[in-house]
């Protein structure tokens, strides 16, 4: 037996056979399921007249239509359309005895805090959901990656998945970050350095002293943004910290059996000498803090850059990328991503939604007001329970008191299916997941950034390196 | 899934790259329960002027004149040609029913987006992925006067230009016979029931906390 990559540890535990071809049925350990990618799914199921293969390895939680205002929440959806798909989700999982978190438990939020929060997510399983973000839960040392709705009813139905192996890259991420550079910065460096195809084809393991350093937040935050770099799953090794993460989760294992997982989740690394398909070095001490300017997360830059002038781009499919990215995001080559004011802020998504992102956002926030040109500046926690932890902890009263909006969880203004979301012509510094033309509404202008970068652009008015305030 | 058939058709040119999937459908499109029915609103942001709803009825929205699907060249268009990395991010199964539900039927990219890629073969699409120089030359023959017509031969694995031009193209072994012959993947997977049994007998007892 040669050396084995974390991937490759994942993968061979899992095949359940390999056809002729190389193609292997995959075991699927875990499933999540959100209202949106689900019902056609179940659809599917019903007319076929087939039952879940098995029930207990699936999770549901709506997420992305769900009103983020305590007074819809209390009145019902107000988007009937919405409100249908987010009851067809509860008919659905009571029909096929589903555990549905709804609307109203303290349990909901976003399916990608919600399976780590409730130990769901295990190191060492495939997971997957119909949801690109899935990456997500690699930060456990799980294989998990988002699949399309016919590959959810394949699951519901089989267990498995049809699947080939992917290549393997290691992304290591040496040295030590400076003072208010975050997870958030690394992995917008990394894939200004990639690309946003940089992945297409890989699993990417992420590793070195900077990731080993992260928080098991950070590293969510991380591999949730792999998807972004075009890779499917984005793997860390587990260490102790994965460990300590999943002791006394609701639906972890406990006593005798969480020890003799834990012995197994111990060896959920790349062996010593094991091989990458590519290899890519970045220096921790080198990344600022960061802020996309464009209309593909590839298009980022430190903070103390300047919009990029398309004329000096040699291949012409790029410049024209440029160039329909500036004419969109209404800036001109050459201004300094200091200078660009900011109307909205927007503190959420399965990216930056955590106790951690909070804490870091609030930190900024103290004692702070939010700038007069910000029409609306709002935090959308993660999860009934991040919520209920924040404001154990007083930090809606500081989001508050600086002027900002305490919601209630759900994806919100990441991909404004509800009502968070921008005008035409308006421009957010959020800390989501993905700047494309009319994510965030029609018209709509986003900046990717950190929490904390997201509070100094809302504290005065125009994005600015938060080390300097 | 209805069998893929040899066919000819006209090929629209898109030129962009990293079309990503809310580009394709928007999100208030995916509030719909249904499978059916995204084809008009394929490209909603691009293709109208006007702000796209569910339930619009599309023949009484205003146009981009500017956008290529709205050139009438291009209106029975089975053949997309798009750029580099075409249906990056979300996993949204949505884009793929409103390409199928459009008309199109093959798309040709110098690269695809993995889930993307996966998520056309459920549907009947075949994504050709072709050398980036050869992409620029049907972009070329594409955006002429006359448009460009291209023959798919899916068993023979090879495209003819209307010049009589032609181009091999490579497909996963796998998923080119469930495209024939329009298999259903779920029953399929299902006759290896017995072997989806003993993998999860023997993880009971290699790991038995993932089954509490």
């Amino acid at each position: 037996m040669g050396s084995k990559t974390l991937y490759d540890k994942l993968w061979d535990a899992h095949v359940v056979r390999v056809d002729e071809t190389g193609t292997a049925l995959l075991y699927i350990d875990r499933q999540l399921i959100h209202e949106v990618t689900s019902p056609q799914a179940f659809e599917g199921l019903r007319l076929a007249g087939r039952q879940p293969w098995r029930t207990s390895a699936n999770l549901a939680v709506p997420d992305h239509n769900v009103p983020t205002a305590q007074s819809e929440r209390a009145s019902g959806i107000a988007d009937p359309v919405a409100r249908i798909q987010v009851a067809a989700l509860g008919t659905n999982c009571a029909s096929f005895g589903i555990t549905e978190f709804a609307m109203g438990d303290v349990r909901q939020g976003i399916v990608h805090v919600i399976g780590p929060e409730q130990g769901f997510t295990l190191p060492g399983s495939t997971i997957v959901c119909g949801d690109s973000h899935t990456s997500t839960h690699g930060a456990f040392g799980a294989l998990a990656f988002g699949i399309g709705t016919s590959e959810v009813e394949h699951v519901l139905a089989t267990q498995c998945l049809i699947q080939r192996p992917s290549k393997t890259m290691l992304i290591s991420v040496d040295g030590e970050l400076g003072a208010g550079v975050t997870a958030k910065d690394i992995v917008l460096a990394i894939i200004g350095a990639i690309g946003t195809a940089g992945g297409t084809g890989y699993v990417i393991e992420f590793g070195g002293t900077a990731i080993q350093a992260l928080s098991i937040e950070g590293r969510m935050t991380v591999c949730n943004m792999t998807i972004e770099a075009g890779a499917r799953a984005g793997l860390i090794a587990v260490d102790e910290k994965t460990i300590d993460y999943m002791r006394g989760r609701p639906l972890a294992p406990t006593g005798e059996l969480f020890e003799q997982a834990a012995a197994s989740w111990r060896t959920l690394v790349s062996d010593a000498g094991a091989t990458f398909d590519r290899v890519v070095h970045l220096d921790a001490a080198s990344i600022a803090p960061q802020v996309t300017w464009g209309t593909s997360p590839e298009m980022v830059l430190p903070i103390d850059g300047q919009v990029p002038d398309p004329a000096a781009e040699a291949d012409p499919v790029k410049a024209a990328g440029i160039r329909n990215a500036l004419n969109y995001m209404g800036l001109t080559a050459g201004q300094p991503l200091a200078e660009i004011a900011v109307d909205k802020v927007f503190i959420g998504s399965c990216t930056n939604s955590r106790i951690e992102d909070l804490r870091a956002a609030a930190a900024v926030a103290a004692g702070r007001k939010v700038s007069k040109n910000i029409k609306l500046a709002l935090v959308v926690p993660g999860s009934g329970l991040v919520k209920a932890q924040a404001e154990a902890e007083g930090l809606d009263q500081i989001f508050t008191a600086a002027g900002f909006e305490w919601r209630e969880p759900g994806c919100s203004m990441c991909l404004a299916m509800n009502a968070d979301r921008l005008e035409a012509g308006e421009r957010c510094a959020s800390t989501s997941n993905r700047n494309f033309e009319g994510r965030q509404g029609q018209g709509g202008r986003t900046h990717l950034v950190s929490p904390a970068m997201a509070v100094a652009a809302a504290v005065t008015g125009h994005f600015v390196d938060v080390r300097a305030l | 899934m209805e069998p893929f058939q040899n066919f000819s058709g006209i090929v629209a040119p898109l030129d962009r790259a990293n079309i990503d999937t809310d580009a394709i459908i928007p999100k208030q499109f995916l509030k719909s329960i249904k499978r059916s029915g995204f084809g008009p609103y394929l490209f909603d942001e691009w293709r109208y002027l006007d702000h796209g709803e569910p339930d619009m009825d599309c023949s009484q929205r205003p146009l981009n004149s500017e956008f290529i699907l709205n050139d009438p060249r291009f209106s029975a268009a089975q053949i997309l040609l798009a750029r580099e990395n075409f249906g990056c991010g979300s996993s949204r199964e949505h884009a793929p029913w409103a390409l199928a539900d459009f008309g199109f039927r093959v798309i040709l990219a110098p690269s695809f987006a993995d889930i993307f890629f996966n998520n056309c073969f459920k549907n009947g699409i075949l994504p050709i992925q072709l050398e980036g120089a050869l992409i620029g030359v049907l972009f070329e023959k594409a955006s002429g006067i006359a448009p460009l017509r291209i023959s798919v031969d899916l068993p023979a694995q090879l495209l003819t230009l209307d010049d009589g031009n032609q181009i091999p193209f490579t497909v996963d072994v796998g998923s080119k016979q469930r495209l024939i012959e329009g298999l259903d993947d779920i029953g399929l997977t299902l006759q290896q029931a017995d072997a989806i049994r003993e993998y999860e007998a023997r993880r009971r007892i290699e790991a038995p906390w993932v089954f509490v």
